[in-house]
């Protein structure tokens, strides 16, 4: 779906007190390139060239490492061999966190945002993240809940969760990037690849297989989009 | 003229963080706002600036540590003169800097303050600015006590050592990590004609040797041992050598953890598992361990290292020997993934699938003689752990119950195998009481 999209500025968003946030729908796009991108852009946003910015795109499947398994990714489960044959690419990052999977039917937003100079708290940050997410799914009849401990968005009963979406944040000197990912309509399968977060026991699900069916990406993105505005204003 | 770095709070509910990352190495150059060092907290990595420009001078806290907000994890002094004021930290780059003996480039801090050489004053007074002991970069893996000893040690303490044909390793060092002080090799020195007056007789009455273990002509068969087998033996010899061992055995009635065993068996069997009483038993002995803060914990020389991951160590018999795999942070796993865990490890420890770090870094070990019958068992510490469970058979047997009446129970004997060194009676008996507590009373909100 993304590769036929157009990329360039969606809609600004007004905010109270700290100007815009353009929202860039990206479509498809290689995990390297977006990683360049957000590079640039945090330069950007720290010269005051651009102002907060959400990112929102879907990757081909490719799994990434965050800082806690810099060196050593032992809950990647699959062999090299079987990576490779799944078409699976694998990263290491500089976002905080333990290995996530990203791939197509994946919804993934990278805010670039200053927090300076009064949103300098990340847990309040990565706490505002889940909150987007919970209301961009509440759109869809879909109870999103934080899991205690285990930060992202999570469905299901008490000690039953599965996760729905992933969050992993880096910021540099309080400029933010990486971000979330939404599971809209991923191949599940390949979560089986990975120990998502190094969380062992919990399961992964998605917003397809919790409604029973497709939801369009763009209708989600909208969703998301409109949640981020209401949450970061 | 330096400034201290701070480990920053970045939040409001964050009272710590873990450096990920030095971007800057000791003796580099850096501006005001030039990002200096990486730390990580719950999901999010952030780069932090320096607060002043000059030069690295000194990182007290090295990549992959913890330490609470507001601690110094590095020095900065202005350009160039404080650099070359004290080439010993400028030399080494944190990762490298103890690869290896320190020969000139000793550490600085330490030894400074067993020999009573300074450098200049005023290098000892921005030490003594900065609070907590200047204690050396540590090893980016934790060295025996021995290797501290010998190459931690001043080369004045070495070079008395030399002189008077001393083996450092064996004194009780009193310095940082068991080292050896100027004043602990005088006080051996002092003392040595006494010693070798006494070390004529005592060492032979200590090592008595075991008889032969067969006669010439006896009829026996010889078997190499195996490495395995080997390495146990070594490993249980070392064991009660280091660790003063005592028991402590409590009775625990099963019959609620049985109740619930069955109603939940077919539940956890849907989702291809079995739920034994292992589970349950690995399950509360986590929480308590959690409690007891003091059943998680090594000896190291004079301190007592709290490990703050539980990973708990389950031992599989084998065909012949055993193994202990290891469940990493295992508080935090439900009962179904303690299940799970515990099913998979065991499987692929009895097929020889475990990869070498499924098997190291245990905190805690549980060990379970009663599958085999026993009533109850009296195992040996894994070190350098502290204690181990061990999990008799369960069985009805006749108990008394609160009022006075005979009853038949499905009991179990639980023993704890503590190190005396660290934990004495009266905690293995909390330990064991909340343990049973824990097990009598099993929260059906868990399973």
């Amino acid at each position: 779906m993304g590769v036929t999209k157009t990329s360039g500025v969606f809609s600004t968003l007004q905010k109270d007190s700290r100007g815009p946030v353009s929202i860039r729908r990206l479509g498809r796009i290689e995990y390297a390139d977006a990683l360049e991108m957000q590079k640039a852009l945090v330069e950007d946003r720290r010269a005051g060239r651009i102002g907060d910015t959400l990112l929102l795109l879907e990757h081909p499947p490719v799994i990434t490492l965050g800082v806690k398994t810099r060196g050593k990714p032992t809950n990647i489960l699959a062999s090299p061999d079987v990576l490779t044959a799944a078409g699976v690419r694998v990263f290491d990052t500089g976002r905080g966190g333990d290995v996530t999977y990203h791939g197509p039917g994946q919804l993934v937003g990278y805010p670039i945002l200053d927090l300076q100079p009064d949103r300098c708290d990340v847990h309040r940050y990565v706490r505002e993240l889940e909150e987007v997410l919970i209301q961009a799914v509440a759109a869809f009849g879909v109870a999103g809940v934080r899991v205690p401990g285990l930060t992202g968005v999570w469905v299901g009963a008490p000690g039953r969760e599965e996760k729905l979406a992933a969050i992993g944040v880096r910021i540099s000197r309080w400029i933010t990037s990486h971000g979330f990912a939404l599971n809209v309509a991923p191949d599940l399968d390949h979560f089986r690849l990975i120990v998502p977060c190094g969380i062992a026991d919990r399961g992964t699900t998605s917003l397809e297989r919790l409604l029973g069916h497709a939801v369009p990406m763009e209708t989600v993105e909208d969703a998301v989009a409109k949640a981020f505005a209401e949450v970061f204003r | 003229m330096s400034t201290n770095v701070m480990m920053p709070q970045m939040g409001e509910s964050i009272a710590e963080g873990t450096i990920v990352r030095w971007i800057k190495k000791v003796g580099d150059a850096i501006d005001k706002d030039e990002p200096l060092f990486e730390i990580s907290t719950d999901k999010v990595d952030a780069e932090i600036p320096s607060p002043g420009a000059g030069v690295l001078l000194e990182i007290k806290v090295k990549e992959g540590e913890t330490v609470p907000v507001n601690s110094v994890v590095a020095v900065i002094g202005g350009a160039g003169e404080k650099a070359a004021a004290s080439p010993p930290a400028a030399a080494p780059p944190p990762p490298t800097a103890s690869s290896g003996p320190d020969g000139s480039a000793a550490p600085p801090g330490s030894d400074r303050g067993q020999t009573g050489v300074r450098p200049g004053s005023d290098q000892g007074q921005t030490r003594a600015a900065q609070g907590p002991a200047p204690v050396p970069q540590p090893e980016p893996t934790a060295p025996t006590l021995a290797e501290v000893r010998r190459q931690r040690s001043s080369p004045l303490v070495r070079r008395i050592a030399k002189e008077h044909g001393i083996d450092i390793t064996d004194l009780n060092g009193t310095g940082i990590s068991g080292r050896v002080t100027k004043k602990d090799i005088l006080a051996y020195v002092e003392s040595g004609s006494a010693r070798a007056a006494r070390s004529a007789h005592a060492p032979a009455a200590r090592t008595i040797e075991a008889p032969p273990a067969f006669k010439p002509g006896e009829d026996v068969r010889i078997e190499k041992m195996s490495v395995m087998r080997k390495k146990i033996a070594e490993h249980m010899v070392m064991s009660i050598h280091t660790s003063p061992h005592v028991y402590s055995a409590y009775e625990v009635d099963f019959s609620r953890v049985e109740k619930l065993r069955l109603a939940k068996k077919a539940e956890y069997e849907a989702a291809g598992v079995k739920l034994t009483y292992t589970t349950f038993i690995a399950k509360a002995t986590v929480d308590t361990i959690r409690q007891f803060p003091f059943s998680n914990a090594s000896l190291d020389g004079d301190n007592v290292v709290y490990k703050r991951d539980i990973n708990l160590g389950i031992a599989v018999a084998l065909e012949s020997g055993l193994i202990v795999p290891v469940i990493r942070n295992a508080d935090e796993r439900s009962m179904l993934g303690l299940s799970r865990a515990i099913q998979d490890l065991a499987h692929r420890a009895r097929t020889k699938q475990l990869k070498p770090e499924e098997v190291q870094g245990g905190t805690f070990t549980i060990t379970n003689p009663g599958i085999f019958g026993a009533v109850f068992g009296l195992p040996i510490i894994s070190q350098p752990q502290v204690a181990i469970l061990g999990v008799g058979s369960v069985e009805k047997r006749v108990v008394v119950v609160d009022d006075d009446m005979i009853a038949v129970r499905p009991t179990c004997y639980l023993t704890l195998g503590f190190d005396h060194r660290l934990i004495d009676g009266a905690d293995a008996g909390r330990f064991l009481q909340a343990l049973k507590d824990r097990l009598q009373g099993f929260d059906e909100s868990w399973v």
